[in-house]
């Protein structure tokens, strides 16, 4: 089955990212296709490089990175709630003038439009999250 | 893209109190470019979002209520508003805005885009969905 996964909670506070995690690689495991991961609201924040967990504590950015890389998962935070949070790639400091870049690797930032044509392209829209 | 699904999002949240609401309608807009066959849902706390009258100078946020007039010129014309979460908060119709769009086939007539549905009748409409965005 081919599946987009919407993550709408950033990491910690609440466990929704840790979930959508696992049934993203679960579903993985099990042969299923995911067309993308679509990160919106505070979600978007599952995308800083710059979060530094305590050492016995799982680095959620991190693990989402390498299950991206992994299995070559496209991975999109939404541009406007982006923006609003201050997450950002090369591309949006340039444009928006920032001195800073703090997207990790395997994430990418684009529209909104990539959420609805998830929709439209899978089986199922699986969301996690408020 | 030729196929096209049956989408709708559900507002289940009151504006301004979380960010719900207005990403929810940043999607509702970008998303009727993809020419899908688009519903909107208002229930729970989500009726407010089309109360009439809204001013929110007194706590500094963009008033984005005006928006949901709009709607109907990007041809989304199926608003269903749930009749027990109107009336569990005190509300009628005629607190809420009026909106409409203008129907092309019959002279651009200009009909109603709210539906009152009864929280069965609204749970059936789910069921006859392709995709459910949920805010």
């Amino acid at each position: 089955m081919k599946l987009t996964i919407q993550v709408n909670e950033g990491p910690y506070q609440h466990q929704s990212s840790d979930t959508a995690y696992f049934f993203t690689k679960a579903a993985i495991e099990k042969g299923h296709e995911v067309f993308r991961v679509f990160f919106y609201h505070d979600g978007v924040n599952n995308g800083t490089r710059l979060t530094t967990p305590p050492q016995d504590d799982r680095n959620i950015v991190k693990r989402w990175t390498e299950l991206a890389q992994e299995h070559n998962i496209d991975m999109v935070l939404c541009v406007a709630a982006a923006q609003r949070r201050g997450l950002v790639d090369e591309g949006e400091a340039q444009r928006n003038g920032k001195d800073a870049t703090n997207i990790a690797p395997g994430f990418r930032i684009s529209g909104l439009g990539q959420l609805v044509e998830g929709g439209i392209q899978s089986d199922r829209l699986v969301v996690f999250g408020d | 893209m030729s196929d096209t699904k049956k989408f709708m999002y559900i507002n289940r949240k009151a504006p301004y109190g979380t960010i719900y609401a207005w990403e929810s309608l940043e999607v509702v807009l970008i998303g009727a470019a993809f020419e899908q066959d688009v519903s909107l849902a208002f229930l729970d706390d989500g009726v407010f979002q089309l109360t009439r009258g809204q001013d929110t100078r007194g706590i500094g946020m963009k008033n984005f209520s005006p928006t949901y007039a709009a709607l109907g010129d990007y041809e989304i014309n199926k608003i269903y508003v749930e009749k027990e979460s109107l009336e569990e908060r005190g509300l009628t119709l005629d607190d809420l805005q009026h909106l409409v769009w203008e129907d092309e086939d019959e002279d651009y007539a200009e009909k109603d885009s709210i539906r009152l549905v009864s929280r069965t009748e609204l749970g059936d409409l789910m069921a006859e969905q392709d995709v459910l965005f949920n805010f």
